[in-house]
């Protein structure tokens, strides 16, 4: 197999204006790649999502995107609180964010089943106190 | 219909406008940003009364055509600057959402 392009961006835990720089990043290059929309688009917002919450929920961390041939990966590693409980938090509408960030429109809960759905596999790894590393995968 | 078409209706106006020409294929309405980004299709346009930069950003990754403010609620500038830069064409409306949404029945 030939090797990957790897991307890999900080994620800013205390900026929240620039939040989703990351995911605008690799859209730029998906688009130059020549991927179709759609997944340039299920890409971006899964990695959005994952991002942001990140910003949110764990005090930034590090995007890694590795584009294979036939799928593109997105890594997403925080050392943040963790997620107790990983059943939960997949539900739609669960959401611990505070009330200041709601009022920017986030904290619907819906943000960890958005990646789900729009990825062809997704697996959280958490512990709590230590942190939470996120891999997709969307097949081309 | 494009965004400049809707641009030239009653009581909308372009905030930012980068892509005129870009087709405009069914209506999202919305303000809980992860609702919009799972449920809002590529095309749509977006109607919506939040202002703050994260809007920006959604609109982009999400693909829609725009982002329709209703009420006439209007952006900081900063806001405006990032979408002009990004591509993201914002309109706004100074009429409610309903009214609005109403107003586009018969171009999607
Ligand atoms: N990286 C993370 N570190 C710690 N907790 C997290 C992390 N990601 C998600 N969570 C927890 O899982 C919950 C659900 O996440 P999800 O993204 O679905 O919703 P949200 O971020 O609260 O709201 P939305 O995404 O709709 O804006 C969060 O409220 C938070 O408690
Ligand atoms: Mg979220």
């Amino acid at each position: 197999m030939s090797e990957p392009l790897k991307f890999t961006y900080p994620v800013d835990g205390d900026n929240f204006t620039s939040a989703g720089q990351a995911s605008v990043q690799v859209k730029k290059v998906l688009r130059r790649l020549g991927l179709d929309p759609e997944t340039i688009r299920r890409v971006s917002i899964a990695m959005y999502e994952g991002e942001i919450n990140m910003v949110i929920h764990a005090g930034g961390g590090e995007a890694e995107v590795l584009i294979y041939e036939d799928n593109v990966q997105i890594i997403l590693r925080d050392k943040g609180p963790g997620i107790a409980d990983i059943e939960q938090a997949m539900q739609e509408g669960f959401s611990t964010a505070p009330d200041n960030i709601r009022s920017l429109g986030f904290g619907a809960g819906m943000g960890l089943p958005n990646m789900k759905r729009y990825t062809d596999d997704m697996r959280i790894e958490s512990e709590v106190g230590v942190g939470t590393t996120i891999t997709m995968r969307v097949d081309l | 219909m494009t965004v400049q078409t809707l641009a030239g209706l009653e009581g909308v106006r372009a905030l930012t406008c980068p892509e005129p020409e870009r087709e405009i294929r069914g209506v999202y309405i919305g303000d809980l940003l992860s609702w919009v980004m799972g449920r809002a299709e590529a095309d749509n346009v977006w109607i919506t009364i939040m202002t703050n930069i994260n809007i920006v950003a959604v609109a982009s990754l999400a693909d829609t055509s725009c982002i329709l403010l209703a009420e006439g609620v209007t952006p900081e500038q900063s806001v405006l600057d990032t979408a002009e830069a990004k591509g993201v064409n914002i309109l706004q409306s100074a009429k409610p959402i309903y009214e609005t949404a109403m107003q586009l029945r018969e171009f999607v």
